[in-house]
This record gives C-alpha cells, structure tokens and sequence, in this order.
C-alpha cells in the first residue's frame, strides 16, 4: 500500500503507521489473517447451518400459496401432527372471508428400496388441481405425472438414499407399490427424512387414512379481507383446532425444530463459540504486535502525541485486520455454502449474512484490541530515555 | 530582556521513602536560553537525564518549578503537558526511536502531522540535515549518522523553539558525531533554538555555550 492510497482512504499517518506495524512482519501478518479467517468461516459455517436449518424446517410451509393453516389443536411443527376431522374442511369453507379451503395430508410412512433396505420418509398428499402445495423445482417429470395413480416425486439428493436410479423406479411404501414419475431438487427437511410427494388421492392410498379424516386444512382469503379477522372467525368455528397465518406457522415450527429441540441452539453456541475463539486468536496476535511496538508508542507518547492518535494507530490495526482476514474468510464460506447445495446439509450464506459476518469481524478484532490500546496507554513516555 | 526557553528552580526529585530514598535531584536550578546550546555533562548517575525528563515535562519534581517561555508547567493535566511537548519542544533520542516501519520521509511526517503542519515540509527538513536524497530509505536502510540526523529532522518538525537531546552522539562514531553535534550548534546559533544535550562527548562540550556539570544531583560550580 502507498502512502497516497493510505491518504485517499482517510488513514492519514495513523493509518499508514498501522498498516506498516503490521505488514512489517509478514509472517505474523499472515498468522493474523489466518485467525481471523478461520474465526469468520467458523461463524459462518454455524450460523449457514442455522439459516440452512431454519429453511429446511419451513420450506414446504414458505412454498404452499396458502394464507392460513388450520392445524389439530397444540400442534407444534409441520411433520409430526395428529389427525384432523375432514368436518373441519367444510366448516372452513362456510366462514366469510375464506376464498379457498382444501386438505393436506402429511405423514411418516416406511419406504421399501427395490434393492431392500427400509427408510422413513414424509409423505406429502396435496390437490394437484389447485396447485395450492405440492413440489416445486421439478428437474425430471411433470406434476401432470402425479395425477396417475400411486405415483410419487423425490428429490434428487435423496435418490441414492432411497434407491431410486431412475424415474420409473417403482417402490413399496406401506406395503403399497408406487412408481417414481419425477425428481425436484434442493428440497431437504430438518428431521433428514426425504419428502416425498403425491397427489391427496395417492398419499391417502398410500398410508391408508381414513376418508373422513386428513392432517391440515390449508386455504386462501378473499381479497380485500382483513387476514386476521378471518383467522380468528375460523378459529372460534374451528375451536378443536390451532388457526396459523402461513407466517405464523412457518414460525412455529421452525421455533419448534431450531430451539424447542436444542439443535438450533446448539448450532449458536457453536456460533458463539467460533467468534470467541476468534477474539482470543485476534487479541493475541494484536496484543503481540502492540507489544513489540511498544517503544514506538512510548517515542509518541514523549513526543506529546494526543491519546487519540494512538488509539487510532491501534484502531486502525484491528479494522485493517478485520477487512484483510473477513475476505478470504468469507470467500472460503462462500465455496463452501455452495459445495453443501449438493449435499444433505445446507449451509446458506446469504449477502446480508456475508456483510454482518464483517460488522461482527470488525466489532471483534476492535474489542480484541482494547486490551492492546490500555498496554500502549500504560506506557512511561519517560521510558524512551531509560534505554 | 526575553524570558529564558526554559527554566528550573530548586528542582529536587526524589525516588521511593524512608531509608530506601534516593535524592536523584538536590536543589538544582537551571536555565536555557533561545540561540544557545549547552551541554549537560557528568557520570552516569548524576541525575543529567532525570534533569532532561523534567525539563521535557515528562518528570514531575519532588519540589521546585519549572517553566517554558515563562509559563509555569506545575498543575498542568497530562493532556495540557503533551500539548505543550508536542508543539514547543522537540526531543532527540540517544537510540534515535525512529519507526521502522516508516522511511525517513514518513518518519518526519507522522511529527508533521501531529503538530499539524503541512507533510510537504518533510523533504525541506530532511533537506536540512543533508538527507534529501534518503527521502524513501527505511531506517533499517541507514547509517547510525543518517538515523540520528533524520531523528534531528523529525525534531525540527513543526518548528519547536526548544531541543532536548538526550546522549545524540553516543551510538556514533567520531566523524558522524562531530557532524551531529555542528548540526545542533547551529540549530541553536543560526535558527535561535534553545538546545539541551545531555552527553558524555567533549565535542559537545566544546561547541557549547555553556557547560553544566552535574553530580549526585547536585550542579558543580
């Protein structure tokens, strides 16, 4: 960096004293970065994995066009639920306000691999007509296919886990055969169990439920309606049940899977865990390289410079180090988000994830450096005689 | 008559108490006027530098006062004294304390920056001390004479009525510490700066307007 580039950014001598103490060594410059690297791909993997997490947890919900949900009464997620009265369908559709109702059935079932071998998946059962649920991100087939009896959609990241080589395919769940007639992609569920979609007639085949009974009763307003005083007519009319704005039961279950159960909560831990091991490795190598300029700082001090300009010069150590270690940090994470598309578990980092990770960098390298500022402020400017 | 650049009344400093006190300074007074050089001289351990501290308000005495340019710098904040080092005084080290980290122009322009001047003064000051052309030249890249001279420089930064040196010439050898000490007689004599050496060289001694022994802290007539 020349000193003009150090000017055009403001640093003024400060600045320009900062970047040299620190780029002086390069070797503990680059163990800097290093640290802070790996402090930010550690924070981003956590909290990636905590947005992947929270998508996989609500994406069926998110991808519904439904305004609001009617769920059996103390529900607390969209996969593990009790059975609903298909009474409660009918009485939807009779309250003002309520444009569209229909049933949704979601049930764990035992798929049975053709080449042996069970695995627990959730199956999905929604009117194809309305086009209300149902997959979305068709790579292979057409939703037109699922209107032929006892067929079946999965995604493509589960077809090896199910056994699956090519549409066609035709498998066992409970006992009932059903052929795969098409592949989604990129739809994952928190508990890992594949998705597994079909139309209402077909998933009802398929578990067996009893006409008269589904799971949810999901549904459109009229336009114009006021959402919540249609929400609360069918919840006084539906008085078994839970009535959810779609937001609202999005948020449920994700509270449900991310912290009700302690795995999302988990991941922050590790979150927090990662940014303070990367305070401790910041601070460290700060204090260090405060410590081995310490007479430089005792020759200002001496020579009167103001308190400010030496917190600035240490200031400046930690945002120059912030900006130079979230870099190849956030670029790491970025791969690695991508690369984890592909795989069961999904990491997002989304842009506004990558820009507060660099907010979260700079606080934390600042912080790290308060401990290096009080070291210079301690100095005897008197020292500088005393050598 | 102008006032003295500084001046020292019955400057007494004494470390710790009791049986342990040591007197580093006994009633010592002092005075430095602007266009003069003197030469503070005597053993190690006589209390020369612990005098340079006080006067370069970087010591608090026991007892006595001390004034520059007439202004009395007892009860002064911290904050006020660095202020006052900082644009009337300029300090030189005995192991020059430059930045490695800067050239000898950047070096000089960090004081420039401080005492608020302009940074294009720095190649003039370096031009002053016969360094024009190590403008760009990191310490690391200089001579013992070079480094001292471009700390002289950083010291003339702002242009400060008051240097205090402190053993300028020890780490050099005799045809550098001879050009060190000319520059320094004649920053005094020929800009009027009032200039303090603590040394041990008797070159010093003999460009110097005047001579201060000191001894267990004590000034020798």
């Amino acid at each position: 960096m020349k000193r003009g580039q150090a000017y055009r950014w403001g640093m003024g001598m400060a600045g320009l004293l900062a970047w040299r103490n620190l780029a002086h060594d390069r070797s503990r410059f680059v163990v800097t970065l290093v640290g802070i690297s790996f402090a930010v791909v550690l924070i981003a993997m956590q909290l990636g994995l905590f947005l992947g997490f929270s998508d996989s947890a609500t994406n069926v919900i998110r991808h519904t066009r439904a305004d609001f949900w009617v769920v059996p009464k103390g529900s607390r997620n969209f996969e593990i639920t009790m059975p609903l009265n298909e009474r409660e369908l009918y009485l939807a559709r009779s309250v003002p306000g309520v444009a569209h109702a229909e049933a949704l059935l979601v049930q764990f079932a035992i798929w049975k691999k053709p080449g042996g071998g069970d695995e627990s998946v959730l199956l999905v059962g929604s009117d194809l007509n309305t086009g209300l649920a149902g997959p979305w991100d068709i790579v292979a087939g057409h939703l037109e296919d699922l209107r032929r009896p006892d067929t079946v959609m999965i995604d493509r990241l589960f077809a090896e886990t199910l056994g699956v080589g090519a549409l066609g395919t035709t498998v066992e769940i409970r006992g009932q055969r059903a052929r795969v007639v098409g592949f989604t992609q990129g739809i994952r569920s928190f508990t890992t169990n594949p998705w597994v979609f079909a139309s209402y007639r077909t998933a009802q085949h398929l578990t067996q439920f009893a006409e008269s009974e589904t799971n949810y009763v999901i549904g459109t307003f009229e336009p114009g309606a006021d959402p919540l005083r249609v929400r609360d007519a069918l919840a006084r009319i539906l008085p078994r049940t839970d009535v959810n704005l779609s937001e609202q039961f999005a948020a449920r279950t994700r509270d449900y899977w991310m912290f009700a159960t302690g795995a999302g909560a988990s991941v922050l831990v590790s979150a927090v865990l990662g940014l303070l091991v990367g305070m401790v490795i910041v601070a460290q190598v700060l204090y260090a390289t405060t410590v081995d300029h310490l007479p430089e700082f005792g020759t200002l001090r001496a020579m009167g410079a103001p308190r400010a300009f030496i917190y600035k010069v240490i200031l400046s150590q930690a945002v120059i180090s912030a900006t130079l270690g979230h870099l190849p940090g956030i670029t790491v994470s970025l791969l690695l988000a991508k690369a984890s598309e592909s795989g069961a578990a999904l990491v997002l980092v989304p842009p506004s994830l990558a820009i507060g990770l660099f907010g979260v960098t700079l606080a934390m390298c600042v912080l790290a450096s308060v401990i290096s500022i009080r070291k210079a402020m301690d100095i005897d400017p008197a020292m500088v005689f005393q050598r | 008559m102008s006032e003295p650049a500084l001046e020292a009344r019955g400057l007494t400093l004494v470390y710790g108490s009791g049986e342990t006190a040591v007197r580093a300074l006994d009633g010592v007074d002092f005075q430095a006027n602007a266009g003069e050089i003197q030469a503070l001289m005597g053993p190690s351990g006589s209390g020369k530098t612990t005098l340079l501290m006080i006067l370069g308000c970087l010591l608090h005495p026991t007892v006595g006062e001390v004034r520059v340019e007439g202004r009395l710098v007892a009860g002064l904040s911290n904050p006020a004294l660095a202020r006052l080092r900082l644009q009337r005084m300029g300090f030189i080290f005995q192991s020059y304390n430059l930045f490695p980290a800067l050239t000898a122009e950047e070096n000089i322009q960090v004081a420039l920056e401080l005492k608020g001047h302009d940074l294009a003064e720095a190649p003039a000051l370096l031009e002053l001390v016969r360094l024009g052309g190590r403008l760009h030249n990191f310490p690391r890249q200089l001579s013992g004479g070079e480094k001292q001279r471009v700390a002289i420089a950083r010291a003339l930064a702002g242009d400060p009525p008051i240097l205090l040196a402190d053993e300028p010439t020890a780490a050099l050898d005799s045809i550098n510490g001879r050009a060190v000490v000319k520059l320094l007689a004649q920053l005094a004599h020929e800009q009027g700066r009032a200039v303090v050496v603590v040394t041990h060289d008797p070159r010093v001694g003999d460009l110097a307007d005047r001579i201060v022994h000191i001894e267990d802290g004590r000034i020798q007539c």
